[in-house]
């Protein structure tokens, strides 16, 4: 034990003297949260929705089928059962939810008004918007030729409510993102190249030399990575909290134990790179392409996963962020427990033992 | 006649068809600088590597301090010291950082560590440079720090793999008076080389060519079965018949 310590010194030693490193592991979540304001519009298709139908009558209908046929919805179905809608917007089995009340054709014919609820879900403010303002066009091109068949002018008051995140910030959406991003970066990439440079300078023969055991060395290089993640973890949420008024609504202590086992994924992505790379240029390439991109790209922060061809959708679901990027939102912002996500951390601990299993693995044949 | 730490009986390793080392023989007694010689391919990595636990030998026998390499490698690490032709140490340590860090994973207690890093910095003359990053120093004092820092320990036998490349004949001198106060400490010294001058230095040395070992004896008496001036020509007129090189 006190070896292991001695070596988890000199890690931090490493670590720590390295100035230009430590800017970059300290330096760009910051930069990152604050920069990140500017999320990425994008146009949103077959995002799936519920309808609640509880007025059942000819105008009613002929919105839904209009909602139907347009190719930015997937109805996922009609329920009359209000509870049913509310699970399936928390579970995120749903983007939106349309309430039609009683009376709705009623009160368009006699009082010349009618009203309509659209409620979103605003994790991700830019698609809610968007998704929102579609339903809002369906239902004037509908009243327009309501308008003429009747001759006379009549209102759909659309009450638009904003799950989540009412203001429609940024921040619920990006934070949880650029949280998987920073850790992936920190752990994946700064461990592979940390455990390739030992390789590459010749102090790698030495400790396996050493009665020191190859395992142990592994461990207590991705300690001091597991640490100051966790740091910046903690400086991503007080400055989301502090800075951009976005609460935690969740457990933290669930989060920060999610966090872990995210940054122990990244850790086991980053040993198996190193197990499997010779040079730190190549660890630095594969960690940076491999999984930045597509981290990036696929975790579903930056554009909505519902949006891309069928063999994308399947391929994101490989991507470690992803599950971790949803996890967060549904305990950040939507205030989960761990009973909405244990599918995800399954996932997440599944990829890291079979991670990690494969490169102990690798490491071991090295060795003979 | 003192007792042999190493002995090895027809080791081989094999990889796939290609025997890197053929049923290597010999013995290393306490206290001997044993060189072990060969050009680029014949095999003497592989068979470091096999005698410091790191490969585990196709067949034949080998003990190392009295450990079986099969079995006792975990023992045989802790008896052996070992400096590779890379340069080692942490550059982005202090001297006494390093001297700290491999101390620590030997196992020493911090009192031992601190009297050995006093003893090895006053050795050295490193009193100047002790808290300088190692990447600072001079390549001919990094390599005798490595050297220091791989027999800290005290191990019975210190491996040597090509411990003098790229250094100047005065620093390699210096860096050969390191290993003769440890041979005379009863350190067992087991050294690769190219440089034939240092071949000179050694109490016996082994040529092998081609995984095998050719010749064995002391620089003496091997000039003067091959009839030769220097151990340069020794070293040529064996390893010209090579088939194999990098």
């Amino acid at each position: 034990m006190k070896q292991f310590l001695i070596f988890i010194r000199k890690e931090f030693a490493h670590v720590l003297r390295d100035r230009k490193t430590l800017l970059i592991l300290f330096g760009m979540p910051v930069v990152q949260i604050l920069i990140f304001g500017f999320a990425l519009t994008s146009e949103v298709k077959d995002a799936r929705i519920v309808i609640m139908d509880q007025a059942n009558d000819p105008a009613s209908q002929q919105i839904i089928s209009k909602i139907e046929a347009s190719r930015y919805f997937e109805l996922d179905r009609v329920v009359r059962d209000h509870q049913q809608m509310k699970e399936a917007l928390k579970r995120g089995e749903i983007r939106l939810a349309v309430i039609f009340p009683a009376n709705f054709n009623h009160d368009l014919l006699h009082q010349h008004a009618a009203h309509l609820q659209i409620i979103a879900d605003a994790t991700d403010p830019n698609s809610a918007t968007t998704l929102t303002s579609y339903i809002n066009s369906i239902v004037q091109e509908y009243l327009a030729d309501f308008d003429t068949t009747n001759n006379t002018s009549y209102r759909i008051v659309p009450e638009l409510r904003f799950l989540y995140n009412p203001e429609l910030k940024g921040a619920p959406n990006y934070v949880p993102g650029v949280m998987a991003l920073v850790l992936m970066l920190v752990c994946v990439m700064m461990t592979a190249v940390s455990i390739v440079k030992e390789k590459e300078t010749g102090t790698m023969e030495i400790l396996l030399v050493s009665p020191f055991s190859p395992f142990k060395v592994i461990v207590a290089k991705a300690v001091p990575y597991l640490i100051l993640s966790l740091i910046n973890v903690a400086s991503i949420l007080l400055l989301s909290v502090f800075v951009l008024d976005l609460p935690i609504n969740g457990s933290v202590l669930l989060l920060f134990a999610e966090s872990m086992l995210f940054i122990i994924t990244c850790l086991a992505i980053g040993i198996f790179i190193s197990v499997k790379t010779n040079t730190m240029q190549v660890a630095m390439l594969i960690s940076l392409m491999g999984m930045m991109l597509p981290t990036i790209l696929f975790s579903g922060f930056m554009f909505p996963i519902e949006n891309m061809p069928l063999p994308l959708q399947v391929f994101s679901n490989i991507i470690p962020a992803k599950w971790y990027y949803i996890i967060v939102k549904d305990i950040m912002i939507k205030g989960l427990g761990f009973g909405a996500i244990w599918k995800e951390t399954l996932i997440l601990a599944g990829t890291t033992v079979v991670m990690l299993v494969i490169s102990l693995k690798s490491f071991k044949i090295r060795l003979s | 006649m003192s007792e042999a730490v190493i002995k090895t009986d027809k080791l081989t390793k094999r990889f796939g068809d290609f025997i890197a080392a053929n049923e290597i023989t010999f013995e290393v007694n306490k206290g001997e600088i044993f060189g072990f010689l060969g050009a680029n391919g014949a095999g003497k990595t592989t068979a470091m590597r096999m005698l410091c636990g790191l490969s585990i030998p196709s067949s034949g026998k080998a003990t190392i301090a009295g450990f079986d390499v099969y079995k006792q490698t975990e023992q045989i690490k802790k008896n052996i010291g070992y400096m590779s032709q890379k340069f080692s140490l942490y550059e982005d340590l202090t001297v006494l950082e390093n001297i700290k860090f491999f101390g620590g994973i030997y196992g020493l207690t911090d009192k031992q560590i601190k009297a050995k890093s006093e003893q090895l910095i006053d050795q050295l003359g490193l009193q100047q440079e002790a808290k300088k990053l190692v990447v600072s120093l001079p390549l001919g004092w990094k390599q005798k720090l490595s050297f220091s820092v791989a027999v800290l320990h005290e191990p019975k036998i210190v491996f040597l793999d090509e411990p003098t490349g790229g250094v100047d004949p005065v620093t390699r001198r210096q860096f050969w008076d390191l290993i003769y106060e440890a041979a005379d400490r009863g350190v067992t010294i087991f050294v690769t080389t190219h440089y034939m001058d240092e071949a000179e230095y050694c109490n016996r040395i082994s040529i092998m060519v081609d995984g095998v070992i050719k010749a064995l004896d002391t620089p003496r008496n091997l000039k003067d079965i091959f009839k030769a001036s220097n151990m340069d020509e020794v070293f040529y007129e064996l390893a010209r018949g090579a088939k194999r090189s990098e």
